[in-house]
């Protein structure tokens, strides 16, 4: 009954989309404001209605219901309740469900804190996000309803697949797709814009806000994925340039460029064209990256569908919108009003260069991305583009931005010194050069790349402090007056301040987890030790255990340095019951922040196991940068120009505050 | 700078850089992509020692020796031929033989194929796609469609 409900209200919300599709935006093109009226609430009723379909659905979930089917296919009664709740968006039709539930709770945000945009622009961005979320609906509706029932309910289910029973699972999907429909929010944004034919820094003062939210969840889920895959698949790896990981990562270059981009069309009202092209860009490959990851077009952990029909669907969808959107931009963009005038060294000029290195960046990992695809359906030939492909190019290319992101923050509106700008660098060059020194002189000719890599981290790191430091004096003016000073400061400035830092933290856990890691395979027998960056590693034996869903062959290992203990760790290699399927946990010892990493292989049954043992220096400053990344995203959404609004300009009647993104 | 020399200037570094951009582009996909090879390629094209290629197929029953040091060997067959493999490192927890796998790696001198990563995905079903296409070229592969799901 229940799941009937939430099959219901999803028909329902269907319904509701193809009404707000048309009467708000019919409203808005014609100036009737009866018509406009219809979309807030609206809004707010389709999460509503989209809410009652989840919950349904989770019920199902909790209860272990095996008479709908897609609980048979990936619950079981025995699996523990956190992972009956995660359980939920752990597969196609649940996750698609959950993609269409942030969708409208993105179209209901705007409807109830919208109140201050004009009305026009909310009409129309509302009608906008209500065509994406009604696309979204009939896609599951038509191809994969999550409340499809079986006629005869089997007694037990099959069970998640093991590798997806993990906390990390839990909070992966989530925050990645509230920066994936996050994005959403500013398409819809950017087409309303080209649908009115007109943008004003109030447009890109209201843009910046979800674009910011976005990024930071987006942030946020490329992290937990990457150390998800990192301590859950037992190898090792944190990134493996897998088309799956490309897919969120190309967003994340777009929205990063559209970030910045938005700054300058606020500040200075120039590159509108180029800001609504970035909106348009970054949605779309977000939605290029569900169709490639949930349309069994890759074959990964990600790729739950394999009916064809959904992956035609969704390429239907993809068409349509990008399509659209881009033709829609074809025809209107002309009419957008360019303005602002800058010269090549300036902040203007800075933030273009950030835009072109990351866009170009972006493509390259496109291209690398699509390329085998494409040949596959081309001439039939197999290639594989892996790490090799996208060092190469994605790697230089991200040198001279990472280069020149000190100096962007520092270099003034319209018209920047280049030279002054340098001697407020000159600490943070040196730092960079000491560092650089430093670790050459521990390594040797060992590794010639890897102290500069180094250096250009510290370089990014301590550029993001000097800016801020010289900014209000604070040496010179001492530092009681520096602290209120800092303090003082707006929420943006402090923004680019620690998501800069951010970036430089996650540069030099690269670099150093890359270049100075140490990994040892041995095949090791109970009293065997190895060796690995100084820390003894001894295996004392192996034994069963039984968990709740799974057997296991725990390894106990300990570890010692120069005789002192410094931990014991137990890894093991699991087979979960109900799918026969084996995984590995890998058994992980933070030491400050590098880290102890064992996994093990299967048992050679005269009580030799095969042993994997890294140390990974730094490694973790990795995923603290993206968070401190997102930290930064949370600074620059606090400022108070953000919340309070635009002073209003006396030639502007229309000059829209924007609510918070709270 | 006159309003055309600044817009020159922008139009001259977006240029530029996506110039850049392109070649490392074309050049790494000239030299950084692998191809998909099965053993009936390998033993009847003549791939040059040293390319790295990826070698895909099934692992022959009883094929699998384990040595110390972690060292593996075994063979992939496409059912019409067969390729002798070794890997140093830990298999992943799906190979199993006569399952589906993809090995990354370089033929040597000696014809052997010495491979530095070893793939068996997700589920228990998964069979790479790759591996399910040469097979079917093979006419040994009678399953349905090998995909992950």
């Amino acid at each position: 009954m229940i799941v009937e409900l939430g099959h219901y209200a999803l028909v329902l919300a269907f319904a509701l989309t193809l009404v707000q599709c048309f009467l708000p935006l019919w409203g808005a093109l014609t100036g009737d404001d009866r018509l406009m009226a219809v979309a807030p609430p609206v809004s707010v009723t389709l999460f509503m209605l989209i809410m009652i379909s989840f919950v349904a659905l989770t019920i199902a979930y909790l209860t272990s219901d095996f008479s709908v089917l897609n609980v048979v296919q990936n619950s079981h009664s025995a699996k523990p309740f956190i992972y009956k709740f995660t359980g939920v968006w752990g597969n196609h039709e649940g996750s698609m469900l959950l993609w269409v539930l942030i969708l409208v709770f993105f179209g209901a945000l705007v409807g109830v804190f919208g109140g201050n945009l004009p009305k026009d622009l909310k009409a129309a961005t509302l009608a906008v996000q209500a065509w994406v979320t009604g696309g979204f609906i009939l896609f599951l509706l038509a191809t994969s309803n999550p409340f499809a029932r079986v006629a005869n309910p089997p007694l037990e289910g099959a069970d998640l697949n093991p590798i997806l029973q993990d906390i990390g699972l839990a909070i992966h999907p989530p925050l990645l797709y509230v920066g994936y429909v996050g994005f959403s929010i500013t398409f819809s944004f950017a087409v309303a814009a080209l649908i009115l034919g007109r943008t004003d820094a109030a447009w890109a003062r209201w843009v910046r806000p979800w674009t910011l939210l976005a990024w930071c969840f987006l942030t946020l889920g490329i992290a937990m994925g990457s150390y998800w895959a990192y301590y859950e698949l037992g190898w090792g790896g944190w990134w493996f340039w897998d088309p799956v990981e490309n897919a969120s990562f190309m967003p994340w270059l777009a929205g990063t460029a559209l970030l910045h981009s938005a700054i300058v069309m606020e500040k200075r009202e120039a590159l509108k064209i180029w800001t609504v092209l970035l909106a348009i860009f970054t949605f779309s490959l977000s939605l290029l990256g569900t169709f490639l990851v949930r349309s069994g077009v890759l074959t990964s952990v990600h790729a739950f569908a394999t009916d064809p029909a959904r992956g035609v669907f969704i390429l239907g969808l993809l068409v349509f919108f990008i399509g659209g959107s881009l033709a829609l931009y074809a025809w209107r963009a002309p009419m957008l009003k360019q303005g602002g005038l800058f010269a090549p060294i300036s902040r203007e000029g800075g933030l273009v260069l950030n835009n072109l290195f990351l866009t170009a960046a972006c493509a390259a990992v496109f291209v690398g991305t699509l390329y085998p695809l494409a040949l596959d359906a081309v001439t039939g030939e197999k290639i594989s583009v892996g790490a090799p492909f996208f060092n190469l190019t994605f790697g230089p290319l991200m040198i001279p931005l990472l280069l020149a992101v000190p100096f962007g923050p520092i270099l003034a509106w319209k018209r920047g010194d280049l030279l002054a700008a340098s001697q407020r660098l000159y600490v943070a060059f040196g730092l960079a050069l000491v560092f650089t020194l430093f670790t050459f002189w521990l390594w040797g000719m060992e590794k010639v790349l890897a102290p500069l890599g180094v250096g250009l981290a510290v370089w990014v790191m301590a550029g993001a402090v000097s800016e801020i430091v010289t900014r209000v004096k604070f040496f010179e003016i001492g530092p009681k007056r520096g602290f209120a000073r800092l303090v003082g400061l707006p929420g943006s400035a402090w923004g680019t301040v620690v998501a800069h830092f951010g970036v430089g933290v996650t540069v030099l856990g690269i670099v150093t987890a890359s270049a100075f890691q140490e990994e040892r395979i041995e095949t090791m027998r109970p009293g065997d030790t190895v060796e690995v960056s100084g820390y003894q590693v001894t295996f004392d034996g192996a034994a069963p255990r039984r968990g709740p869903n799974y057997v296991e062959e725990v390894g106990h290992f300990t570890i010692r340095q120069g005789g002192v203990l410094v931990t014991e760790l137990d890894p093991s290699k699991r087979v979960y019951t109900a799918r026969q399927m084996p995984t590995t946990e890998a058994g992980i010892h933070t030491i400050g922040f590098s880290q102890i990493y064992l996994s093990m292989g299967e048992s050679r049954g005269d009580g030799a196991i095969d042993v994997r043992v890294y140390f990974k220096p730094l490694i973790t400053l990795i995923w603290i940068g993206c968070v401190i990344m997102s930290l930064g995203a949370v600074f620059s959404m606090a400022d108070r120009r953000l919340r309070i609004g635009a002073p209003k300009p006396a030639s502007r009647r229309k000059t829209a505050q924007p609510a918070a993104a709270e | 700078m006159t309003r055309k020399q600044r817009r020159l200037t922008l139009i001259g570094s977006a240029g530029a850089v996506l110039a850049v951009a392109l070649g490392l582009i074309l050049f790494a996909l000239n030299d950084q992509i692998v191809f998909f090879q099965s053993p009936t390629d390998i033993t009847q094209k003549s791939i040059p020692a040293g390319q790295r290629i990826r070698l895909g197929g099934l692992v022959e029953e009883g094929s699998v020796v384990r040595a110390d040091n972690a060292q593996v060997s075994f063979r992939v067959t496409d059912t019409a031929n067969a390729v002798a493999v070794t890997y140093k490192g830990i298999l992943p927890d799906l190979f199993r033989e006569g399952q589906g796998v993809v090995t990354e790696g370089i033929v040597n001198a000696d014809g052997t194929f010495v491979a530095d990563s070893v793939l068996a995905k997700h589920d228990e079903n998964y069979m790479p796609k790759e591996v399910a296409e040469a097979l079917k070229d093979q006419g040994h592969w009678q399953g349905g469609e090998g995909e992950a799901n």
